[in-house]
């Protein structure tokens, strides 16, 4: 069983087997309505005109923010930022707290799991400032090697920035046991990619103890252009703006400016307000499914592919046991490359992700250029696996004819 | 999404050509003395092709390839050694016209004699996310012979 017919691109495709959602997921149809009735109902620019519609679409961007407050365990719902997404939200932190705060010597610790996205921004700008970027190395299954990043941590350390579930592995990484030794060893600030968790489980940010949280909307069954940044109060008091212009302001003289309160200080400009609204539709319809439920259906599915997967000879299958993943399958088949097992799935309307997933220093450590990767949710069901074995012995077949 | 159809371009684009090129690579390895060695990457897939070329005079009397990747931009880095070959500039600038011209979808491009064995990739102009992957290799070897050319 599984919530396909929520999902109006899935009902008119039948024949499709759609497996990539770590990449971006479906939108169910109240998602659609939301973003729809916004426009319909209540589309005005929120917090400008003195107008009953636009205090309509203020009131229905605020009660988007309040709602996915309380999705998050999100104490201060001013205290969450909308952004782009994932992408933008670190960097944001990368450069308004980074660039306020970093100096020459300073270390910055990534890991050999994270996205281009919490790696790249930090990356950049260690090389700006003179700061050190460190990366921690990760065990041979596919975790945070705790050793490593235990061997990193020092009174330097001003950042230390990790995925909270890893895109290409999937790995659940142990959020409270990295929190507790960067606070034991370091006054770092810890930066948690959240965009492969936030659609899987529950997260609850004041519980994480962490100082900055990042998410996707398009991932949690939410539209493209919407996400989101969670941090402390204090912190992003003391952060210069990261964009200027309108909305973030107070006061503009001819020679300063002052700046407007949280969150406004961090949402220049008009806000993407329908999609916030989308995105509070996606989060009230997954805590209607309960997230316990949504990771209890994508682990029996990933279980499920990766022990069908394992029994055919050739598979790789990267990354820890599945009990320790999200639904996420990483593997590879003998030489056939991954690019070619997807276009051979894609034949059969499986569409499966080929390619580094925006990890290449993850591919170097794994001695690949690339992976397959089969990543569920919500929608999938039995059928789905079927398909991709089905493809994935396909494969095997045409390329097996041309063996020397 | 799923057909007939698709199922048999499939079976087009992987046909017992082209997977023995992928298997079988032919001048395969690093040339000696090459006068031009391009590295081209494909960073979608991390794939990466070196093209290595020598020339006498006008023509190129010697090309081999190295590197990694799917089954089509080795096969494609194949074929193009074994086509260009000991042949004159002006003619390999034809193919590697021809070649592009076919895998892009025209017809009749992949109907010319002067493409041999590589007319076995016309297949890819029905997959847009793949020409890309068959091309590699002609576009390190154009930059070779550009770069030949100053």
């Amino acid at each position: 069983m599984s919530w396909k017919a929520d999902f109006p691109l899935l009902v008119r495709n039948p024949g499709l087997h759609y497996v990539d959602s770590a990449a971006t997921s479906q939108k169910p149809t109240v998602v659609l309505d939301a973003i729809r009735n916004f426009y319909e109902t209540a589309n005005a620019n929120p917090h400008r005109g003195a107008y009953a519609l636009s205090v309509a679409a203020t009131d229905a961007y605020d009660d988007a923010r309040q709602l996915l407050a309380r999705f998050l365990g999100v104490a201060d719902a001013d205290a969450l930022i909308f952004t782009r997404g994932t992408t933008e939200s670190l960097n944001l932190v990368a450069t308004s707290w980074g660039r306020s705060n970093l100096a020459a010597g300073d270390e910055i610790v990534v890991t050999a799991m994270d996205h281009h996205a919490n790696f790249v921004p930090w990356q950049q700008l260690a090389i700006s400032i003179g700061a050190k970027l460190r990366i921690c190395e990760l065990t041979a299954d596919g975790r945070i090697d705790l050793h490593s990043l235990a061997s990193l941590l020092n009174r330097k350390t001003r950042v230390v920035a990790f995925n909270h579930v890893s895109n290409a592995l999937g790995t659940i990484n142990p959020v409270g046991e990295i929190v507790r030794m960067v606070r034991d060893h370091t006054a770092a600030i810890i930066v948690c990619d959240g965009a492969q968790a936030v659609p899987h489980m529950t997260v609850k940010f004041d519980d994480l103890d962490v100082d900055f949280y990042a998410f996707s909307g398009h991932k949690m069954c939410g539209p493209m252009g919407i996400g989101g940044l969670i941090g402390r109060r204090a912190l992003f008091d003391s952060m210069p703006p990261y964009q200027t212009g309108g909305d973030m302001v107070e006061f503009v003289h001819d020679d300063v400016t002052t700046w407007n309160a949280l969150p406004h200080k961090f949402e220049a400009g008009t806000p993407n307000a329908a999609g916030a609204v989308g995105l509070a539709a996606a989060a009230a319809y997954l805590s209607a499914i309960g997230m316990e439920n949504v990771l209890r259906h994508e682990q029996a599915l990933v279980a499920e592919a990766s022990e069908r997967l394992a029994a055919i000879e050739g598979i790789t299958i990267y990354g820890p046991s599945s009990a320790d993943r999200s639904g996420v399958v990483s593997f590879t088949l003998d030489d056939v490359h991954p690019h070619d097992l997807a276009t051979i799935l894609d034949g059969d309307g499986v569409c499966i992700r080929a390619g580094n997933h925006c990890a290449q220093p993850l591919m170097r450590r794994l001695d690949v250029s690339a992976t397959a990767r089969a990543s569920f949710y919500v929608y999938n069901d039995t059928s789905d696996i079927d398909a991709l074995i089905e493809g994935v012995l396909k494969s095997k077949e045409i390329f097996g004819h041309a063996v020397a | 999404m799923p057909s007939p159809e698709r199922s048999a371009q499939i079976g087009a684009l992987y046909q017992e050509m082209i997977l023995d090129h992928y298997r079988r690579p032919r001048n395969k390895g690093d040339l000696a003395n090459a006068e031009q060695t391009v590295v081209m990457k494909n960073p979608l897939c991390g794939d990466e092709i070196a093209v290595h070329v020598s020339f006498d005079g006008d023509t190129i009397s010697d090309v081999r390839f190295s590197g990694r990747g799917c089954s089509i931009s080795q096969a494609s880095a194949s074929m193009m050694t074994q086509l260009v070959k000991g042949k004159p500039l002006s003619e390999i600038e034809h193919i590697r016209t021809r070649f592009r011209e076919m895998v892009m979808g025209d017809q009749a491009a992949g109907e010319d004699a002067s493409l041999g064995s590589a007319r076995a990739l016309g297949g890819v102009s029905q997959f847009p996310a793949r020409v890309k992957c068959a091309l590699l290799a002609w576009n390190a070897l154009q930059t070779a012979m550009t770069a030949h050319a100053e």
